[in-house]
């Protein structure tokens, strides 16, 4: 009977099969939301799905790049790959572009880069070597302050440009790191931070203070019986409006008006003109047009009017539910589901630690976009503007996600028990 | 449980967008609809409306254009509001409140803002809408009537409400719909189809092209053309005869069922209904609860038949069994019963023919009370005596094709029992003794007696009345039109009844109005009626009644003349019975004598008593 020896190599067909289905279904609507009167066929490279299309095909060249490098090379460089990425966003303060209020992209002549989009990769590299580390102990405080200095380095970064969606993806990182031993406790204030963050954006710092400070009166009310100390509950309520504040008082005082735009652009507030909601309704019309088998490639008349703003990109999941209707959008949502749990499950099956920390870190980093993303076009999360993996135009994110997908696919051909 | 976090997490979400996406797409979707979708425009075209013709091919309504001026609130862009109303000749703050319930109705769907412009307003308003953004001109089709008669038959149209938009997505606000008579009847056959264009529309509601190159876009379907079963020239004279009066007249032809005249007095002019002074005419005609003008008296007014119900007493008595044709009865003036007494404004003995002839109170409340007792119960009298009645159509709806109508009342046993308070209290046939003469609990429609009428002249049958003679292109009409309807009276019973009804004429009620030439027969009525003032049940003069068939054999038309308060049968019914069968026969008048007196004759002073407040006597 054969063993596998190190050098054996055997990728998972199934996770590339899937990133090919997202990517090719991605085009097509790409395609279909950016079609305009003046467009020269398939190919027009002047014309955003073109575009799309140049960026796929560099994007086979970083895979093979990708996997052609050692899967020892990724574990060993991961420091050094984190350190160019956090360069890369503090570079951006000095040589970035600003585009729609946003520092956050490198201008290379024709086209741009956001290197946000790669840190992810990268942090995910440099967080789990530091966890692997056999000297790494979660349990422990300094350890964890470590780790959570590693995050906040590229999330300060990016916090400043301003770009809170990709912040908020950083959330992601709890995932791997409960699954590596870290108390529950911290899912729990991660989790909690998150709502509270969107929260104050989106309905302002006194509404959700009050709202916090209401649901903890109710909950001390149920359990007075128990000689509950009160003070455990001031102290709760006290971080919290301390964090809502702080979050509501570095938005209406340190940023700037153009900052706040931004802001707004993203949660659909002021600037759209039509109200708040605006985004989210017409999005919503546009999947509810579908039915069971939509209305037809390039036939939706939602898209074709341009009536949901970003259409191509954070809303393109609009365009599957209008066009491919209920059964369309359903395949979609499996693959991604199929997508994820696959990572989970190979994940579990690598022989070492990095490996394993990585591919968690890939999932649930691919959970937060595609949660965040397809919930705020059905309008049950807040808008927030971060691209559907795969599925979005942008080269930059694109490329970003098929990195940080693909080194996993490497690790995993070479790590793994079979 | 570290390992199945994320895991059940990534589950859950699925689990969650797929029951989102079910929720949109599926379960909340609305019906698919491109007028509902904010993407797409909607510009309809209207066909022309079908027209109306007599039996004759004579042209009765076509149409004319007319222009509304609309709004599509959303679209409305800032603009010099003064001088627009004064083009459009109303007042700033009637724009105002026009425009607050367009966009009420809704911002997106057009409404009108002044319906009907004339022609003079049309030319002088086109050539400056071009300034205003949000408004636009829509030409419709109105009604251009070509006749002063039939208004009851014909009917109108007018807007859509509220009520019929939500129950009939075809129509869109400010369209026009059918509300009463042929036009409500056969409005989707007249109407045709509008043409509809899809167009598709940016954020910025740009029009952008045609949707989907225009595969949903239709071309509008003008609407059928109606022949009707009127005779415009017998309907025209009936109309005249009764200026002055109230009531009705209704023509039948026996052998197809065709309503040949369909005459209510008061009417009005169908043109009222037409043009910018549309709702205030309508509103006139609509308060007017004296004359009650828009009430179609022929078809709504449920009156006592009076005496031709006795001709179908008379055959009921045949078909039951409880009197031969040649039995005598002797009338002694009056048809006593216990210690009351039905008075008879004739004495001496009485067969069939003759006491159809002299329409003899005594011998029908006999015949009427053999009928009840050869059942052992006065219940089953009634029922059965019904039943024979309901196959002549009457007591309830005849089935005719016009959108009113009303039962009549051919009382049922249960009716009787309640109001005897059965079974504390037993009642005798005797009870219901007036329905022999058609006074009583018994009401007909005018309708409903021409019905029976035709089905006398037919000997047993009659075929379901109707307005509708042909619709012109390839459709049919009704098949139930075409259905003899048979009543429970065989048709050798007939005989002797239509014989008493040509005697009336011969030596009875009706000898004075003979017409010369055609062999008549017929029956007059005299109906007591009631009415209310100040809480007082007070007579009224007696209604005037008559019902008549010509010729003899071989019927041509059927007839029954309703005069509301006329006194006596033969006085005004039977003058205009005979008038307008000798009209429809012979297409000119002989007994000249007649027409002069029915022309220049008016009730209208016998109207006014009930009104006067002051005392006044009957029947003079």
């Amino acid at each position: 009977m054969m063993t596998p020896s190190k050098t054996y190599v055997r990728f998972d067909w199934l996770i590339i099969f899937i990133y090919l289905a997202l990517v090719i279904v991605g085009w097509l609507n790409i395609y279909s939301a950016s079609l305009s009167d003046n467009a020269q066929g398939f190919f027009d490279f002047s014309q955003i799905y073109g575009k799309q299309m140049i960026w796929m095909g560099l994007s086979v060249v970083l895979i093979i790049f990708v996997l052609a490098l050692e899967a020892k090379f990724y574990e060993n460089y991961a420091s050094i790959i984190y350190i160019a990425s956090v360069l890369s966003l503090a570079g951006l303060f000095i040589f970035g572009k600003t585009i729609a209020g946003a520092t956050a992209w490198y201008d290379l002549g024709g086209f741009s880069i956001q290197p946000s989009e790669f840190a992810k990769a990268a942090t995910a590299l440099a967080l789990s070597k530091y966890v692997s580390d056999i000297q790494t102990n979660l349990k422990d405080f300094k350890d964890q302050l470590a780790a959570l200095i590693l995050l906040a380095i590229p999330v300060i970064l990016i916090l400043l440009q301003p770009d809170p969606g990709s912040v908020l993806i950083y959330a992601a990182f709890i995932f791997p790191l409960y699954r590596e031993g870290l108390h529950g406790v911290y899912l729990f204030v991660g989790v909690g931070a998150a709502v509270l963050f969107v929260a104050t954006l989106a309905f302002g710092g006194i509404w959700t203070a009050a709202g916090v400070t209401l649901i903890a009166a109710f909950q001390f009310y149920r359990k007075r019986k128990a000689r509950v100390n009160i003070f455990n509950y001031i102290t709760v309520i006290g971080v919290c409006l301390l964090f809502i504040f702080s979050v509501s008082y570095i938005f209406n005082n340190v940023f700037k008006q153009h900052h706040r735009d931004r802001f707004n652009i993203v949660l659909g507030k002021e600037v759209d003109s039509r109200g708040i909601g605006y985004n989210t309704n017409q999005s919503e019309i546009a999947v509810s047009n579908g039915g069971w088998l939509g209305k037809g490639w390039t036939q939706g008349t939602q898209t074709k009017g341009n009536f949901v703003p970003e259409q191509h990109t954070d809303y393109i999941f609009s365009t599957v539910g209008e066009e491919w209707g209920f059964i369309g959008s359903l395949v979609v949502v499996l693959l991604f589901v199929g997508l994820i749990t696959r990572i989970i499950y190979r994940a579990e099956k690598q022989k070492n630690q990095f490996s394993r920390i990585y591919g968690y870190s890939v999932a649930a980093i691919l959970f937060l976009h595609f949660f965040v993303n397809i919930g705020m076009v059905l309008g049950i999360f807040p808008t927030v503007g971060i691209p559907l993996p795969f599925i979005s135009y942008g080269g930059s994110a694109l490329w970003g996600f098929t990195i940080l997908l693909f080194i996993f696919v490497k690790l995993d051909a070479v790590n793994s028990h079979y | 449980m570290r390992k199945l976090a994320l895991l059940i997490l990534v589950l859950l979400s699925g689990v969650l967008f797929i029951a989102r996406l079910f929720y949109l797409q599926i379960y909340d979707a609305s019906p698919e609809s491109l007028t509902q979708n904010s993407a797409i425009k909607v510009v309809y075209d209207y066909p022309q409306r079908g027209y109306m013709f007599d039996r004759n091919m004579e042209l009765l309504v076509s149409n004319q254009p007319s222009y509304d001026v609309m709004v599509v609130p959303r679209e409305v862009k800032p603009l010099d509001t003064l001088e627009f109303c004064s083009l459009l000749k109303i007042t700033k703050e009637e724009f105002k409140e026009i425009l607050r319930k367009a966009r009420i109705y809704s911002p997106r769907l057009p409404s009108v803002v002044i319906p009907q412009l004339n022609k003079a307003d049309f030319a002088s308003l086109s050539e400056k809408m071009y300034k205003y953004e949000g408004f636009y001109i829509q030409r419709r089709s109105l009604r251009d009537y070509q006749v002063d008669h039939s208004a009851n038959v014909m009917g109108y149209i007018a807007e859509v409400n509220n009520a019929i938009i939500k129950e009939n997505p075809y129509y869109q606000m400010g369209e026009l719909i059918g509300t009463a008579g042929v036009e409500k009847q056969y409005e989707e056959v007249l109407r045709g189809v509008k043409g509809v264009k899809y167009i598709q529309r940016d954020r910025f509601n740009r029009e952008i092209g045609p949707y989907k190159d225009g595969i949903f876009d239709t071309l509008p379907e003008r609407g059928k053309d109606i022949q009707l079963t009127i005779d415009a020239t017998l309907q025209k004279y009936g109309q005249e005869l009764m200026v002055n009066k109230r009531g009705g007249i209704v023509a039948i032809e026996p052998d197809s069922g065709e309503i040949l005249a369909l005459i209510t007095a008061p009417s009005y002019d169908p043109s009222l209904l037409v043009g910018r002074n549309r709702s205030k005419n309508f509103t006139k005609l609509w308060y007017d609860t004296i004359s009650k003008p828009l009430y179609d008296r022929v078809l709504m007014g449920e009156y006592p038949p009076g005496s031709p119900f006795k001709a179908l007493t008379a055959l009921i008595g045949l078909q039951e069994g409880a009197i031969e044709m040649d039995d005598i009865i002797s009338c002694t003036g009056g048809y006593h019963f216990g210690r009351r007494v039905l008075r008879c404004h004739h004495r001496g003995p009485v067969a069939m023919v003759s006491g159809i002839a002299r329409s003899c109170n005594t011998y029908f409340c006999t015949v009427y009370k053999r009928v009840m007792d050869s059942y052992p119960t006065p219940q089953d009298g009634i029922d059965a005596w019904r039943s024979d009645l309901m196959s002549f159509g009457l007591g309830d709806y005849l089935g005719y094709d016009l959108p009113t109508g009303r039962r009549g009342n051919i009382p049922t046993s249960a009716y009787y029992n309640k109001i005897h308070k059965y079974p504390e209290h037993r009642w005798s046939s005797l009870a219901t003794i007036s329905n022999a003469i058609g006074q009583g609990e018994v009401l007909l429609t005018p309708i409903q007696m021409a019905n029976f009428t035709a089905a006398i002249a037919n000997r047993g049958y009659y075929y379901t009345p109707h307005v509708i003679k042909n619709i012109i292109g390839p459709d049919t009409i009704p098949q139930k039109f075409k259905e003899k309807q048979h009543t429970k009276v065989k048709p050798e019973y007939f005989e002797p009844v239509v014989e008493g009804m040509f005697q009336v004429y011969e030596n009875g009620t009706a000898s004075s109005i003979r017409v010369p030439g055609i062999e008549v027969c017929g029956k007059t009525g005299t109906a007591e009626n009631f009415t209310r003032i100040d809480g007082k049940r007070v007579q009224l003069t007696d209604h005037s009644i008559f019902v008549a068939f010509a010729p003899k054999d071989n019927p041509k038309i059927a007839i029954s003349v309703f005069v509301e308060n006329g006194y006596w049968g033969s006085r005004w019914a039977g003058r205009i019975a005979g008038l307008m069968i000798e009209k429809y026969l012979k297409g000119e008048i002989t007994r000249t004598d007649m027409e002069k007196y029915v022309l220049e004759g008016s009730l209208e002073e016998e109207y006014a008593k009930q009104y006067s407040g002051k005392p006044f006597t009957i029947n003079r």
